[in-house]
């Protein structure tokens, strides 16, 4: 495991951090969901309209998102609490917050020096897509285009050093 | 025999999740209890008797570390072995919790058989 530290030194623009970024994932789909990631290697032009946000501060200072869209992310809920697709109601932005909460955490679980000095916020998830986005992050995001059951989800990470 | 549990979390998926992984693990259970925080949870406590607590860190209102804190001032919880639950991973957080009172801790994500294998030894020691 590498600590922190090394992993700032070892690249600016932290692309070191996307295999952890994205085993991350993996284990919180594979654990949780019972389901495994695919890699998805080119963007597919979906419309994602759920963002699920977890935001970092300390010792990293930024966002972590997973966008997905409205089927994928009633699947996820469905999954996450063992009932039929159609039973799931209100509880996908819940459940999606939750996931990007896991992954986050994962993710610093897996930096040396980072879990403990880094904390996260409470999930806020955002329903649509007409709308910007303005973060502090002064790198371009760290960003992850995986399938889900066969549908796209993107999972990245934004970065105010 | 049959359990009573208390599962304290913010996010009511991740509280069936839990429900469900204790069933899983082979759990007898005749009564859950439900909170969404720390003093929710203190609330539930004031007037239920539970056999177990599993236990949140990151939540608003109060947090898992001053719930257990504030535990000893429940009459009904004075001696009802808390585990936590949470994505709080590091070894700091982990001896934090011990110290505060926790009988286990378990990282999020985990399977069933994680839960297991935390909770049984917590309960084997009550009985």
């Amino acid at each position: 495991m590498k600590s922190v530290n090394e992993l700032f030194a070892a690249n600016d623009n932290h692309e070191d951090w996307i295999p952890l970024i994205e085993l991350a994932a993996r284990e919180v789909f594979e654990l949780m969901l019972n389901c495994r990631l695919t890699v998805l290697k080119t963007a597919e032009a979906t419309a994602l309209e759920i963002t699920s946000m977890v935001g970092l501060a300390g010792k990293l200072c930024g966002v972590l998102s997973v966008r997905c869209g409205r089927r994928a992310g009633a699947l996820m809920a469905s999954k996450m609490l063992g009932v039929p697709l159609e039973k799931v109601g209100p509880e996908v932005s819940d459940a999606l917050g939750e996931i990007a909460n896991m992954v986050a955490g994962n993710f610093k679980n897996k930096i040396s020096g980072l879990s403990e000095g880094c904390m996260l916020s409470p999930p806020t998830v955002i329903t649509g897509t007409d709308y910007d986005l303005h973060s502090r992050a002064d790198s371009p995001a760290l960003e992850i285009n995986l399938l889900f059951e066969g549908m796209p989800i993107v999972i990245s990470l934004q970065i105010n050093s | 025999m049959a359990i009573r549990a208390l599962i304290v979390d913010d996010s009511s998926v991740m509280r069936k999740i839990v429900e469900r992984s204790l069933l899983q693990a082979g759990l007898e259970m005749s009564q859950v209890f439900q909170a969404g925080n720390g003093a929710e949870a203190l609330a539930v406590l004031e007037e239920n008797r539970v056999d177990l607590i599993l236990c949140d860190i990151n939540m608003p209102v109060m947090d898992g570390l001053e719930f257990i804190k504030r535990l000893p001032e429940v009459e009904n919880a004075k001696d009802v072995p808390v585990v936590m639950i949470t994505t709080e991973g590091s070894e700091a957080h982990v001896v934090q919790a011990l110290s505060c009172g926790a009988r286990g801790y378990i990282r999020k994500p985990f399977t069933p058989e994680q839960v297991k294998e935390h909770i049984l030894p917590v309960l084997a020691d009550r009985s």
